[in-house]
Formats: C-alpha cells, structure tokens, sequence
C-alpha cells in the first residue's frame, strides 16, 4: 500500500471513528485503534501514539465551549488531574515493558466495559450530602441548569482519587482518553452530577493524555505521517458529531447498534491478542 | 469583594478557552500544512507500519525538527503542530495557576504547580523507567 493511499483510508476512517466517538461518548481512541490495527495491520504502538494526539485535540477543543458554559468544576479537575497525571505517567512507562498481546487484550476489556457504560440511562441526580475533605479541598458547587443555579456536594474523595488514578494508568497504557473510567469516578463514586461529571471528565482527559503524550513522543510512537491523517479526521468527525448532537439527542437504538458494533471489534483485538497475532 | 472575584474567575476562564481553541486551530492548520508536502513528496512510496521501529531520526529531536522545518520536510513540519498540540494543555495549566494567584487561592495554586510539575517530570523521565 503506498503512502497515499493509506493517508486516505486513515483519513475517512478516522472521520467516522471521531463521529461516531462523539455521538455515543466514547471518545474517537476507542474506534481508531481497532480500525489501525485490525483492518490495517498497524502496530499497536504506532496506532496507540496516533490515538492519543486525536484524544488531546477532540478534548481540548471541546471543553474550551465547555468551561465557557460554566458546567465544568475546575477546581475539582485540576484536584483531580494530580492522580490522573501521575496514573499516565505510569501508564505510558508500563507500555513500554508489556507485551503487545497484552494490550490489546486490556483494550477490549476496556472497551467492552466503555461500551455498555454508555448504554446506562443517565438520571440526573443532585447529592447535597458534603464531606469534610470536599470542603477542605473546597470541591462543592453549583452549576447553571434551566431552572437556575443548582448545589451539589462531593463525597467519598478518596475513592474517586484512587479511581482517577487508576484510569490515567489506563489513558496512558492505551492511548485513549478512558473518559468511562474518569465518568464512574466522579458519578458514581463522588456522587457528582452526571452533567457536571462528564464535562469535567473532559475538560481533564487533555492534560491526562499529555502526560502520557510527552513519554510516547520521546520512545518514537508517535509517527508524524499515521498521526496527521488520525489527527485531522478524528477532531473533523468530533466536530460533525457536535453539531449533531446539538440538534437530535441520540436516540436509544443508535447507541445499541454502536455497542454491539464496538463489542464485535473488542472481541476481535481480545482474539487477536490470546492468538499472539496483535 | 465577591463580586470582583467572581470576575476575576470569568475572566480566566474566558482566556483558558480562547487557549485551548487557539492552540487546537493552528496545530491542526500546521499538521495540514505538513501533511501536504509529506504526502506530496512521499505519497508514492511504500508504508511500514506493520513493525514498530520508532520514528524516522530528523523527527526524533528538538533540533531535527528545527532543521526539518527549514528545509521543507513535511513530517518535521506535522511533528512540530502535534508538539504544539500536546502543549496546549499544559498551557492551559500554566494559566490556571496564574487565575488561582490573581483569586489568592494558595492552596489551588500549589496543586495547579504540582500537576505541572507532574507533567514535566513525565518529560524528562521518558526516556527512563
């Protein structure tokens, strides 16, 4: 295959995996990978390197509508980006020493797990309930909804830090943004707001992956001529799958079809990895 | 008081987006722009990505890069824009901390240095561990 012609295969396909990674939450690492190293034979590594520069653009370009809406907790991000970074760094040395087969059969855990994430219905529930270390840490806020301003306390600070952590090892293992485990932190364990927990989830997965971005870009993993057309395609399709979003919710059926598709490409890399032949 | 603190926090917040969206834009206009005289130059040739060899030399060094860009080359020029988009977050820390001394929040301050430190300290070591 020439040089072109991968750049353009990369290219729509990265388009459709920033798409669909938008419309579904999942993020645009959890489709390129699969689609780089299982229809295009790429080395993990290199698709890896590749997924997480898209994982720093589609982040930072949408948390910065974000954090103009008022919705992200800054001060609970940046509390927060400590254990994340710290977990990245550790990730990204990790990879270096684990085998290839190894990570793939982790990526399609992850994935399986991230995929059925997204197909929880998410109920919007306020937790007033605050703890001395949230306050201490001045972690409770408000956030503005149609009906005005609404309170919420944290809890359960350092189970949501440990959590964290656990989820940069992941960011920086997989090269994916790993937002489910990041959302189950701050939802589940904190007890955050479910809207609160995902822009802010977002607004951290930027600094997360540049953590884990500076340890690649020295090991060589990070390819300039597979990362442009990954780059370019998965924050284009993001920016389409924003712009839809604005004007549909998705409906229910569109993200059972998207889990099933994802659970086929996550028993393929898990296959593939007890196979040896990731 | 509040009310100027409250300003204070817009404010920042106000020039973290204009950050990250700045910093998105033109990394993207640079890999673009690389992505064409790579493409241009090497389109024809064959890919090797099958087997994991690291990354060509002249991208695999601050001065490389630097030289790459003079001379046209168009994965020195992609190199640079994805380094200029890795930054952009770190940025954004930088400024973050600059809104937590103008708030006098000492406490955020010291934690927004530490995750710089964090990341910093990721760079230097990556070539260890």
């Amino acid at each position: 295959m020439t040089v072109l012609v991968l750049t353009l295969i990369v290219l729509v396909g990265s388009y459709v995996a920033g798409l669909i990674g938008s419309l579904t939450g999942l993020g645009g690492g959890v489709v390129i990978i699969p689609l780089l190293t299982l229809l295009l034979n790429v080395n993990i590594h290199y698709a890896i390197g590749a997924s997480l520069i898209s994982v720093i653009a589609t982040s930072s370009g949408s948390a910065a509508a974000y954090v103009k809406e008022g919705i992200t907790n800054i001060r609970l991000g940046m509390f927060l980006e400590i254990a994340t970074t710290i977990g990245a760094m550790a990730g990204a040395m990790l990879a270096l020493h684990i085998q290839t087969s190894v990570i793939a059969i982790a990526f399609g855990v992850i994935l399986i797990f991230s995929a059925f994430m997204s197909l929880r219905k998410k109920k919007e529930e306020i937790n007033i309930q605050k703890s001395e270390w949230a306050e201490k840490f001045k972690l409770n806020s408000q956030y503005p909804t149609a009906q005005g301003k609404i309170n919420y306390g944290v809890v359960n600070v350092g189970g949501g830090f440990a959590m964290m952590a656990f989820a940069g090892v992941i960011s920086g293992l997989l090269g994916i943004g790993s937002g489910a485990l990041k959302v189950i932190a701050m939802d589940g364990i904190m007890r955050i707001p479910f809207k609160v927990s995902t822009t802010t989830s977002n607004f951290m997965i930027g600094v997360t992956a540049a953590a884990s971005a500076v340890v690649y870009l020295q090991r060589g993993y990070i390819d300039p001529g597979l990362s442009m057309p990954v780059v370019l395609g998965v924050l284009l399709g993001a920016l389409t799958g924003s712009k839809i979003l604005v004007h549909s919710q998705s409906s229910k059926w569109l993200r059972w079809v998207f889990a099933v598709i994802v659970t086929f490409l996550a028993s393929q890399m898990i296959y593939n990895g007890i196979n040896h032949k990731i | 008081m509040t009310s100027k603190k409250t300003a204070t926090d817009v404010d920042i917040q106000h020039i973290i987006g204009w950050i990250l969206r700045v910093g998105v834009i033109s990394s993207m206009l640079i890999v673009f722009i690389g992505g064409c005289l790579y493409l241009y130059r090497h389109g024809h040739e064959q890919v090797h990505y099958t087997h994991f060899i690291g990354v060509p030399g002249f991208v695999h060094s601050a001065s490389g890069i630097i030289h790459g860009i003079f001379t046209w080359r168009g994965r020195a020029i992609i190199q640079a824009g994805i380094i200029l988009l890795i930054a952009t977050p770190v940025v954004r820390i930088i400024f973050s901390a600059i809104g937590f001394v103008l708030e006098k929040d000492w406490l955020y301050t010291g934690i927004t240095l530490l995750v710089l430190a964090i990341i910093l300290l990721s760079a230097l070591t990556g070539n260890a561990g």
